[in-house]
């Protein structure tokens, strides 16, 4: 008999990963062609959660646009609150007062925090290691409270102001952060140890998806990210913004950028977060929180009430809200996932002529179909998770 | 940047200024691929990352579109912007996707917001939007309100 001889004849098949499924952290849909199990070619597909940000924001006010931007990133809201306020205060010219710089330095901070704890718990999630998954949600739930008291609410905060935030934080706010960071930490290091030499991750991860320089910067890699391969670029550094070339606290990087990296990274940031925290609460000092500039604040109520002018300037900032001065401004901050850039163009009116966001997880998303071509389905789940794709932010 | 640009572009630099720091150029649409193809390849001040890109409509300008390019030098830590107006009678420019890579799906978004052409593009199709859609929605004369026909579902047996 000669079958033994003949070859097996094999077809590639197609899959769809996707776009509703858990594994694909949101609604993206990347197609795969099979051999086996190998991933022959791959092409992605977005738009499932497109909200026409840009498109709305042209038909509402300054002030109006701050609630959207919440839902950009929602896994750290408040960096999008502050990154969309800083342009439009670099468009208006406004310095906001040192405690409210401080403040959003916090938030922000506490946001990376919880952006990267969300990204390695669910990414280890997607790699059979549940634990570590309610290791890291448990201290977020804790933050998540404190920002809740500061704020009130959870998820979508919409708390800067276009000069400064809604409202200061209470009193006992720095003790109660100081003491979440401790757990923070402890969790960190918990998941940390679980997971550095653990023979499945190691394997599961070392060299899978692997990013060299070249490559993260000619596909427009930013944070964590970029870093992970070798590329020490982070805004706080090389563009310092808000008090941030005071604060002592270092940029890591790692060599091989493969989703190893990319994990050990964020582990780091966790930490030289808190460094920033610490520091930042240790320099409030009682002030404003709010810039006392009129073309943005309400007047005191005692105006409003007792002079024509307090009353125009209420019904002027109600009814027509902020005008900034025709112009074009570019203003990027480092958030949790890279460079989130506003470009805003303005025609004098009260309506933003034309808002464009980058948000950082465009080009990591464009280049996941390139990544994966050649590995296994197994590791394009795995590589997937440690580029932490948000959709709300990809989509707009 | 802006005065080695004007030397070796001459006429093709068509503006610049630098308001609220911004270094910004506004570049001829012609030249478009030649001056970003420097932008990155000069040894002075690369500008390696792309960033962002993104058009503007102005429906009471002639040329209507304008693209917006970011660009930032990792080694020199410095940003610029680059210009360049489209009139909507010829809506296209040559595509940079030659220079980065990662200039494909933002192109892909321009096409897809504003029916803006890339020549060169290997793949321009709708990013954002589906198929079918009628109509590029971030236009000026896109209405916020506009209903789209809904795709209808194909039989599955």
């Amino acid at each position: 008999m000669n079958t033994a001889k003949r070859e097996l004849e094999t077809n590639t098949m197609l899959l769809n990963l996707g776009p509703s499924h858990p594994a694909m952290h949101g609604a993206l849909r990347t197609q795969i062609e099979l051999d086996g199990e190998l991933i022959v070619r791959a092409a992605s597909e977005m738009g499932y959660l497109h909200r026409c940000f840009e498109k709305h924001s042209e038909h509402s006010t300054y002030q109006q646009v701050i609630p959207y931007t919440d839902r950009l990133n929602y896994l750290s809201a408040l960096m999008n609150n502050v990154g969309y306020c800083r342009a439009v205060e670099k468009l208006l010219g406004i310095e906001t007062p040192e405690r409210c710089i401080l403040i959003r330095v916090v938030m922000c901070e506490l946001s990376r925090i919880m952006d990267h704890l969300v990204c390695v718990g669910t990414n280890l999630v997607d790699i059979g290691a549940l634990t570590n998954f309610w290791y890291f949600f448990n201290v977020r739930e804790k933050i998540y409270t404190l920002i809740e008291k500061v704020t009130g609410a959870r998820l979508t905060y919409a708390y800067t102001r276009i000069g400064g935030v809604a409202r200061d934080i209470y009193p006992d706010f720095p003790a109660e952060v100081k003491s979440v960071l401790k757990e923070v930490d402890q969790a960190v290091n918990d998941v940390r140890g679980l997971v550095v030499n653990n023979r499945i991750f190691v394997e599961r991860t070392v060299d899978v998806g692997r990013v060299t320089k070249q490559q993260a910067i000619e596909w427009g890699f930013t944070g964590p990210c970029l870093r992970a391969s070798g590329v020490p670029h982070d805004l706080r550094k090389s563009e310092p913004y808000y008090l941030y070339n005071e604060f002592d606290f270092d940029i890591p990087i790692a060599e091989n950028g493969d989703t190893y990296d990319r994990t050990m990274v964020r582990f780091e940031e966790i930490r030289q977060s808190g460094r920033i925290i610490h520091q930042a609460l240790d320099r409030l000092r009682p002030g404003p929180v709010h810039s006392d500039d009129p073309r943005v604040v309400m007047p005191p109520k005692e105006e409003v009430y007792g002079s024509i002018e307090g009353l125009m300037r209420h019904f002027k900032l109600i009814m027509h809200g902020i005008e900034p001065p025709p112009g074009e401004v570019y203003s990027a901050t480092e958030a949790a996932n890279g460079e989130l850039g506003f470009y805003i163009v303005s025609d004098g009116s009260m309506h933003p002529y034309r808002i464009k966001v980058r948000p950082p997880c465009f080009p990591l998303f464009a280049a996941f179909e390139k990544m994966i071509e050649g590995l296994m389905v197994a590791d394009a789940i795995a590589i997937l998770g440690s580029l932490n794709i948000v959709v709300g932010e990809l989509d707009r | 940047m802006l005065e080695v640009l004007k030397q070796k572009f001459g006429s093709a630099i068509l503006d610049h200024h630098q308001n609220y720091g911004d270094e910004t150029v506004v570049v001829d649409r012609a030249s478009i691929l030649e001056v970003m193809k420097f932008l990155k390849q000069n040894a002075a001040c690369p500008f390696n990352l792309f960033l962002d890109l993104g058009g503007v409509d102005y429906p009471n300008r002639n040329p209507r579109f304008e693209l917006v390019y970011h660009l930032y030098s990792l080694p020199r830590n410095r940003r610029i912007r680059i210009k360049t107006a489209l009139p909507e009678s010829d809506l296209k420019i040559r595509s940079v996707i030659s220079v980065w890579e990662s200039a494909d799906w933002f192109e892909r978004e321009a096409f897809d917001m504003f029916g803006i052409h890339f020549e060169g593009h290997p793949n321009l199709k709708r990013l954002l939007m589906w198929e079918g859609f009628q109509g590029h929605p971030l236009r000026k004369d896109y209405p916020i309100d506009k209903r789209q026909p809904i795709p209808v579902m194909a039989d599955l047996v």
